[in-house]
């Protein structure tokens, strides 16, 4: 595989080619913010937030579905990008129910700990307090669609990994719902295998076990690593702390 | 050096955050020495007075009475702080946004046991159509969150509005809830 050069905040940096900028911008250490990127599944460029400037282009791109080039000039942090991922981040609080002193990832919840690292100390637009409902359904699970931010993790990991597709989006702009199936209660469903992937995966309070009440949810990805070393690197097992 | 003249108010929200407030235990004799506490749910004064320098404002503006409270605040105040989730986001109150305001009454009162207010008869203030976050009613100065916010993140904030200094917190400080 070629090698590219590319300068990212005035710095040159190698990377191999077919590489996406957002991995190489994680291996060198340098934070951008996302959301609906998940290591182990397809990229999705839905959340915006890891855009970056590119020299040469008026417009934004996402790093995390733009393919690093020979003689890109990146700048990841500029006082624009900035102000445009907190605008992000306030457009998803105002846009559904996310109170999180009531939620069950309240101190786990990737939107919440994004909103306080890029400083978001308050929601500068109007609130649209959609009325949404919560399907409690299934057997083990729930879904709140007042907390969900259509990152679609739980679609790609439904559809990609565990090969179920029980997962889809309806509607368009701001009446798109994630559905089960063809928009039935998720305890009916046929295809959904109660593996659970959708729930680990979700960054917010949408998708949880039944159960857990306030602040008491806490997700983990590493099954993530595990089916997919298996799956192309035929690992099975790891060192300890591996 | 003359003191802080210092207020606390509470408008639709639970008191937690006062509560967390008086958690700064023994810095409240520290904090005693710095300010003059002139007006608070903890303190005997019924007007909000003239000439506040820092006004710490505590719960959402859910009703005409926290509207025009919010507004004198405002009027009298130097700094004003969006206090805990209910004054920066509305938080708690607010989930009766989508329900309206007839609805709400209906579901709590009419159908509840007892007699029921009427709203307007100058007993129960008139509930505005939606619980709003303070900053949406009159200009806001700083923000502190956390519902409530603890007292290590209130220590810091106070702190830095006594010296004058913008108020910023560390991200691990400014979390909602």
């Amino acid at each position: 595989m070629s090698v590219v050069t590319l300068t990212i905040n005035d710095e040159l940096v190698s990377a191999q080619e077919g590489q996406t900028l957002l991995s190489v911008l994680q291996e060198r250490g340098i934070e951008v913010p996302t959301l609906c990127h998940l290591d182990g599944l397809s990229e999705r460029g839905g959340c915006r937030l890891c855009m970056v400037e590119m020299e040469g282009s008026g417009r934004l791109q996402a790093a995390c579905v733009t393919q690093v080039q020979e003689g890109m000039v990146v700048s990841t942090h500029s006082e624009r990008l900035v102000k445009y991922r907190r605008m992000i981040l306030e457009l998803l609080f105002s846009e559904r129910n996310h109170v999180c002193a009531v939620c069950v990832m309240n101190g786990h919840c990737e939107l919440q700990w994004e909103a306080a690292k890029i400083g978001m100390d308050h929601v500068r637009y109007e609130y649209l307090n959609p009325d949404l409902p919560m399907d409690a359904s299934h057997e083990r699970f729930v879904v709140d669609h007042n907390r969900c931010i259509l990152c679609t993790r739980c679609v790609r990991v439904c559809d990609e990994i565990e090969g179920a597709h029980v997962w889809d989006v309806m509607g368009r702009g701001v009446n798109s719902r994630t559905i089960v199936d063809l928009n039935q209660p998720w305890g009916t469903s046929q295809s959904c295998t109660s593996c659970g992937k959708c729930v680990q995966v979700c960054p917010t309070g949408a998708l949880f076990s039944k159960g857990a009440t306030v602040a008491e949810m806490e997700k983990q990805h590493n099954f993530l690593r595990w089916i997919l070393d298996g799956r192309e690197k035929k690992i099975w097992s790891y060192e300890n702390g591996k | 050096m003359p003191k802080v003249r210092f207020a606390t108010a509470w408008l639709g929200g639970c008191s937690g955050c006062h509560m967390s407030f008086l958690d700064l235990d023994e810095k409240l004799i520290e904090l005693a020495d710095k300010i003059e506490l002139v007006y608070s749910p903890i303190a005997d004064a019924k007007e909000f007075p003239e000439n506040v320098d820092v006004t710490l404002v505590e719960g959402a503006v859910a009703n005409i009475d926290n509207l025009k409270l919010a507004k004198e605040i405002r009027k009298r105040s130097r700094l004003v702080v969006s206090f805990g989730d209910c004054a920066v986001t509305g938080n708690v109150p607010s989930l009766r946004n989508k329900l309206g305001v007839d609805d709400v009454l209906t579901a709590v009162y009419h159908e509840g046991p007892g007699r029921h207010p009427t709203g307007g008869d100058e007993i129960m203030p008139q509930l505005l159509p939606k619980v709003l976050p303070l900053h949406q009613v009159i200009h806001v100065d700083a923000f502190l969150p956390g519902c409530p916010p603890d007292p290590d993140r209130i220590w810091a904030a106070v702190n830095a509005l006594l010296a004058g200094e913008p108020l910023v917190l560390e991200p691990e400080m400014r979390t909602f809830g």
